[in-house]
């Protein structure tokens, strides 16, 4: 019971935070911001890697592979569009 | 590698997070901010590598290649008219992994043949639950945002009671998974309904809206690995994923907002306003809609100074923002002052119409928020409308019975004068017509919106 607490604590003490770091987002990183996000929620990779790993029985491991190819696809993609729709924003800043 | 030393830099790697949300709210510390995501995401797949638990790598290899190599074509291939059907995808892909993940670490549970704590059964219903709500949620956004399916909402009678008795079916599958630990069918079961429940809950859900289902839908993505994290007991998941949350959240609430609308009038709501009654009004057109040719919009061009461009989904439509960025720095050239007035949910996505403008290198500075453009608008000459209608529909400030009744708009018929760009006389998403068009000082340029600005741009360079 005691480690459902401190995780619960963990969460809502995290979603505080999210609020409370993206206050006023100029709509111009609307967009950016949300494939940033996304790709961070790419960090059930992590999990993923874990089941994939394990090799238990033949299903959780394809499972495991499977998730860990869509959570890849999440985050490898996610920060890579993510930096170059920046680019494209920063170019004029340089100008 | 120590337990403590694998915690530690998954601490790490969630303080990494927060500063990369952090940057990302702020156009001077983007690129950083997003650094410092990729970078703690590098840190917590590396020391899960180090996992002692993990066995074999091939199968790790084998997925992480073949998903980079996915996901990186996709980043760098999509061209950017196409950015809110990736994001989309890119959503469901999160969802998917979740349901995934939850699913592998429930069957290994049970194989192993002691009864799972509760908790963790309530965790991975959860996380069946959002994550395929998420998976299937996004693939029908992405197939509507790409055309393989309507864009149209799609209601049905009693579609409210269905979706709630889907949801009901849930909770109670997610019952028998926690008193039953030791049936992997329910599992099964319970993703197999709550995919139905992730398709029924999107496809309700019209074009126009699709701003705030695609921020929804990033929430749900980050609530899936928040509650992956609960079954595997493991903080950065919980961390990383209650972040994506809240910050979901907050986007979701910028795009109701903009749209006068509460979230849950946006989810269910809009099953009433869509196709209740006749479409009423073509009337108001009568006798009062000036078309114009683009030799003739070119003369208002000719001798304005101030000119204040309103892009709408219809650019992005026709691909029209370079065309639009040509007619800028002629426009510039003749020594008028141009700029972007930008709706917060303009496009099908937050922030779409401004990632378009970005791609066609126009500078950021140049595109205005909803305010600013407002308060301009009294001074300007030309208000140049791109494939917007419901955004500019002066109904919202002066119909109190319209749908779009106090949905902030951009008061573009305070200009002088107002061209308005647009295919045909068609009502826009909340399918109403809209008296601008019959204004004084309106006049419409029927056509593509690509085609007319390039028409408009050969007509002005003979002044």
């Amino acid at each position: 019971m005691e480690g459902l607490i401190a995780s619960l604590t963990i969460f809502v003490l995290a979603i505080f935070v999210g609020f409370e770091v993206i206050t006023k987002v100029p709509p111009t990183l609307h967009t950016p911001l949300m494939s940033g996000s996304n790709a961070i929620s790419g960090i059930t990779l992590v999990g993923a890697l874990l089941s994939a790993g394990h090799q238990h029985t033949l299903l959780t491991t394809i499972f495991g592979f499977v998730a860990v190819v869509f959570a890849t696809i999440n985050v490898v993609g996610g920060f890579l569009v993510t930096n170059r729709m920046l680019g494209m924003f920063r170019k004029k800043e340089d100008r | 590698m120590s337990g403590a030393l694998i915690n530690l830099s998954y601490l790490t790697a969630s303080a990494l997070f927060v500063f990369c949300l952090k940057g990302l709210s702020h156009p001077r510390t983007a690129v950083r901010g997003n650094l410092y995501g990729a970078l703690g995401m590098l840190l917590a797949v590396a020391v899960t590598l180090l996992d002692r638990q993990i066995v074999s790598f091939e199968v790790i290899l084998a997925g992480i290649l073949f998903g980079s190599a996915v996901g990186a074509a996709f980043a760098l291939k999509v061209p950017m008219t196409a950015m809110p059907q990736m994001v989309a995808l890119f959503n469901g892909f999160g969802g998917g992994a979740s349901v995934l993940v939850a699913g592998a670490s429930f069957l290994e549970t049970i194989a192993a043949g002691y009864p799972p704590p509760a908790r963790f059964l309530v965790a991975v219903s959860a996380t069946g639950i959002i994550g395929a709500v998420t998976f299937f949620g996004s693939l029908v956004a992405f197939g509507k945002l790409q055309g393989l399916i309507t864009e149209k909402a799609v209601v049905f009678r009693g579609q409210q009671a269905v979706n709630a008795t889907i949801g009901l079916v849930c909770v109670v599958l997610g019952g028998w998974l926690v008193t039953t630990p030791w049936d992997s069918a329910s599992y099964l079961a319970l993703a197999g309904v709550a995919s139905i429940l992730g398709v029924l809950l999107v496809i309700p859900i019209g074009g126009a809206d699709m701003p705030v289902v695609i921020a929804l839908l990033n929430s749900y993505s980050g609530l899936a690995g928040a509650a992956t994290g609960f079954v595997l007991d493991n903080n950065v998941l919980i961390i990383a994923g209650s972040l994506v949350g809240a910050s979901g959240i907050s986007l979701t609430r910028i795009m109701c907002k903009a749209m006068n609308r509460s979230l849950g009038n946006v989810l269910f709501g809009i099953g009433g306003t869509v196709g209740t009654g006749p479409a009423p009004g073509e009337e108001i057109y009568e006798g009062k809609v000036k078309s114009a040719s683009p030799e003739e919009v070119a003369m208002v061009f000719d001798t304005a100074r101030r000119v204040s461009i309103v892009p709408g989904y219809g650019m992005a439509v026709s691909q029209a923002q370079h065309a639009v960025r040509d007619l800028a720095n002629l426009l510039e050239s003749r020594g008028c002052e141009v700029e972007f007035a930008i709706h917060p949910v303009a496009g099908r996505m937050p922030g779409h119409m401004n990632v378009l403008l970005a791609e066609a290198n126009i500078p950021y500075d140049k595109l205005k928020e909803m305010d600013e453009a407002n308060s301009g608008f009294p001074q300007t000459d030309v208000a140049l409308v791109i494939g917007a209608n419901d955004v500019v529909n002066p109904l919202a400030r002066t119909d109190p019975d319209s749908p779009i009744a106090g949905m902030p708009i951009l008061d573009v018929d305070m200009a002088r004068t107002v061209v308005v760009i647009k295919r045909s006389l068609s009502p826009g998403f909340a399918g109403i017509p809209n008296p601008l068009f019959a204004a004084d000082n309106t006049v419409m340029l029927f056509g593509d919106g690509k085609k007319a600005i390039l028409e408009l741009i050969a007509a002005l360079k003979e002044f």
